[in-house]
């Protein structure tokens, strides 16, 4: 196992408040690291300092050995997927010209990027005849997810990134959305970094949590770990799962 | 109507769209990149912006007349009357610049980023696409306003059709004052049709 992203003592401060409290961490290949957290606990902050959107203020991150200051910042992102909750298609593009965004930037040929174009419509579970041609104003949230994932796999990046990617899709096309996740993982054995703060998906998806409170690093855990931890962020997080009102 | 006149409104009305053309063409090129520019350099927003409203408060006749004694733009003539239409030009096309391109969605201009997008790339392949219609709207309400007050450059002895206008008002000949203002009431109505035409066109 190597490490393909290691944070080394990160810390990120805005003015006098610290969002991210020295973090040390290693994401090993092919595994998928679930950042788990309340709202607030520097989750995202950690995510985007792996691709360059942010850089930390003191320590460093390393993404393939290089830490991400020492990084061309274009030649960074382009080997990185990146997904977020708003997906932020391009609206005046066609799903294809979607999907094959960051291959037409990296001066593909046509030929190439349509091949590479149907495969992923293909992975993600839409069929290219159907969907190429279509506008994201005309797919539903779920469809516009999946075109957001084959966006970020387009041209091969050794790392995706996930930011609460299925947070706004209801919890039945969530649930397929999830699925699709763990096939793509077992067809692809992509390096991920999945930001969530749903306990259920982390414990799904991830091969390891870390659970993150108030900037710091509180437990990292694989999912059956996470499960018998008896720390405080953990147990509130673990009752979310069990909780039931009492039948009436 | 005798053959004379005609030929007259003919020859003012070409006049009259000359200056609007050439004057609308130089307010494009300097209010679009100023627009842009504001959008990287929030500092820089209440000077240009700032600049482009005091411009428009002037009224127009008293624009025109300070004009005349700036060396270099001023005097009397064309140039003079391209200098005011230019100034009062900027400001609809130079906000909507900005507003088209602030208003584009935070999370396509993040994966947009995200994703390696050089800023050239973004601003012409996301923000200027994503905005166009925005910024069509400000240039089509700029072009309908610049036909209008061109017609008070004939004050300065730039032509156009307002030169039917002033003379009807000194010899109070309200038929001189209809050959000027009909046809370039016509004449806004045609473009506004044409650039309302394109800004449909653009984003359909």
């Amino acid at each position: 196992m190597s490490a393909v992203v290691e944070f080394r003592a990160a810390s990120y401060r805005i003015g006098a408040r610290e969002i991210l409290k020295s973090l040390s961490l290693t994401v090993e290949a092919g595994e998928t690291l679930v950042l788990l957290g309340r709202s607030g606990s520097g989750k995202t902050t950690a995510l985007k300092m792996v691709n360059g959107l942010l850089f930390p203020s003191a320590g460093e991150v390393l993404v393939d050995a290089t830490p991400t200051t020492a990084w061309e910042p274009v030649r960074l992102k382009r080997r990185i997927g990146y997904v977020i909750q708003e997906i932020g298609l391009f609206p005046h593009y066609t799903v294809a010209q979607n999907v094959g965004l960051v291959p037409r930037l990296e001066n593909w040929d046509g030929d190439r990027i349509r091949e590479r174009v149907d495969t992923l419509l293909r992975q993600v579970g839409l069929d290219p005849e159907l969907f190429a041609a279509r506008y994201p104003a005309q797919l539903s949230g779920g469809q516009r997810q999946r075109v957001g994932v084959a966006r970020a796999l387009a041209a091969d990046p050794s790392v995706l990134l996930f930011d609460e990617p299925f947070g706004a899709v209801d919890p039945v096309t969530r649930l397929d959305l999830q699925k699709q996740f763990l096939a793509l993982r077992r067809d692809l054995g992509k390096t991920s970094i999945f930001v969530t703060h749903d306990v259920r998906e982390a414990l799904m998806l991830a091969t390891r949590i870390a659970l993150l409170r108030d900037g710091r690093l509180e437990l990292l855990a694989t999912p059956r770990q996470f499960q018998d931890s008896a720390g405080d962020e953990a147990l509130a997080f673990l009752e979310c799962l069990d909780w039931k009102a009492n039948p009436q | 109507m005798n053959s004379g006149l005609a030929s007259e409104i003919g020859q003012l009305a070409l006049e009259h769209l000359t200056l609007v053309i050439v004057s609308m063409s130089i307010a494009i090129a300097a209010a679009v990149p100023a627009g842009i520019l504001i959008t990287r350099r929030a500092a820089w927003r209440p000077w240009l912006l700032g600049f482009a409203n005091v411009m428009q408060t002037i009224p127009s006749l008293a624009l025109f007349g300070f004009l005349i004694p700036v060396p270099l733009i001023g005097g009397i003539g064309k140039r003079t009357a391209i200098v005011a239409l230019v100034l009062y030009a900027l400001l609809p096309i130079m906000r909507n610049t900005l507003v088209g391109i602030l208003g584009v969605d935070a999370a396509v201009r993040e994966s947009a980023v995200a994703m390696g997008m050089t800023g050239r790339q973004l601003l012409w392949r996301v923000e200027m696409p994503l905005a166009a219609r925005t910024i069509l709207a400000g240039i089509r309400v700029a072009t309908v306003t610049t036909i209008g007050t061109a017609t008070i450059a004939a004050a300065i002895g730039g032509g156009g059709l307002g030169v039917f206008i002033f003379r009807g008002i000194a010899s109070v000949d309200t038929a001189q004052i209809l050959a000027g203002a009909v046809p370039a009431a016509c004449i806004a109505l045609a473009a506004d049709g044409a650039l309302g035409w394109v800004e449909r066109r653009w984003t359909n």
